[in-house]
């Protein structure tokens, strides 16, 4: 790394540390406690995301990834979905992130891979769009929308119950339940056969003599 | 917080996730941009389960959309093993196979 990379490194971890203390202060003095936990997930959501696209290595990318699914899993737990939050933290963290890492260790790294002129062009094109359609929903949009917590629900039954039954009520979600289960079935079946090695590849040595 | 707290963030992730796909030049960047842009549409989910009139509909959309996205995780990534095997790179303008 030659020091303009460090400076620029520097420069980057700066401004988000800079941004996300102000996003925490702007939250704390919006809503108090909640705002601070809801400030603290998003800073962790989109820091992840943002340092997982500005990193060079693969590798500290997909670690970064790991803050933004823990955000997540985070504002599940502010949104009262605790079982969604559970799942996200064993599945995303626990499954898909070591599924990434298999992924980035048998692949070789490539650290002159990052142009940054491309990366502000996408982010400038991208975060600009997002930015003009936001406006524009937020302009024109009016969301039918119960404020109060826990309006309409079943006081004292917890959401994971709730979900098993939503699973497996005849008039719910039983079809779908089935159906996400073959599917799970046949593309997992599916990637041990496109991954699998085959015996041609496990014995170079006799195909190269003869 | 209110819902739009929820969409502001979930948009800001979908735009870092579509950043990720377009600007780095390495197939597990395109895996990690799609996780993210799931992501935020789980997000969108389960805030307009806990703010609309719903039940739990939400909430079981952002279930069945976990799933899949494990099942494309496993499936992607022998993909991406493939396609280094075959063609020593894992960029994904050098699997050029179909173009020709």
């Amino acid at each position: 790394m030659d020091a303009r990379q460090v400076a620029l490194q520097r420069l980057f971890y700066g401004a988000l540390g800079v941004l996300s203390l102000a996003a925490l202060g702007v939250g704390l003095a919006m809503a108090g406690a909640s705002g601070l936990a809801f400030a603290l997930f998003a800073v962790m959501t989109l820091g992840g995301g943002l340092m997982c696209v500005w990193e060079r290595s693969v590798v500290r990318s997909a670690f970064c990834l790991m803050a933004t699914f823990t955000g997540i899993a985070g504002f599940f737990v502010l949104l009262e979905a605790d079982f969604l939050a559970m799942a996200q933290i064993l599945i995303y963290v626990g499954g898909i992130l070591a599924l990434l890492l298999f992924a980035v260790m048998l692949t070789p790294p490539d650290l002159g891979e990052r142009r940054l002129s491309r990366v502000f062009a996408a982010l400038v094109l991208v975060g600009g769009a997002t930015l003009w359609l936001g406006i524009e929903v937020a302009r024109t949009a009016r969301w039918a929308v119960h404020g109060a917590p826990l309006d309409g629900r079943a006081e004292g039954v917890s959401s994971a119950e709730r979900i098993g039954v939503g699973f497996l009520a005849v008039d719910q979600y039983v079809v779908a339940f089935e159906l996400a289960a073959v599917v799970l079935t046949v593309a997992l079946v599916a990637a041990v056969y496109i991954a699998r090695r085959r015996k041609a590849d496990l014995e170079p040595e006799k195909g190269d003599a003869v | 917080m209110g819902l739009g707290a929820y969409v502001a963030v979930s948009a800001a992730l979908f735009a870092l996730g579509l950043v990720a796909i377009l600007a780095r030049r390495n197939v597990i960047y395109i895996l990690m941009g799609i996780e993210m842009i799931l992501n935020a549409a789980n997000i969108n989910f389960v805030a307009f389960n806990r703010f609309g009139t719903m039940q739990l509909d939400g909430q079981m959309f952002a279930i069945f959309t976990i799933i899949l996205a494990a099942a494309e995780a496993a499936v992607a990534l022998a993909i991406v093993l493939n396609v280094f095997n075959l063609f020593d790179s894992v960029k994904p303008s050098e699997a050029d196979l179909l173009r020709e």
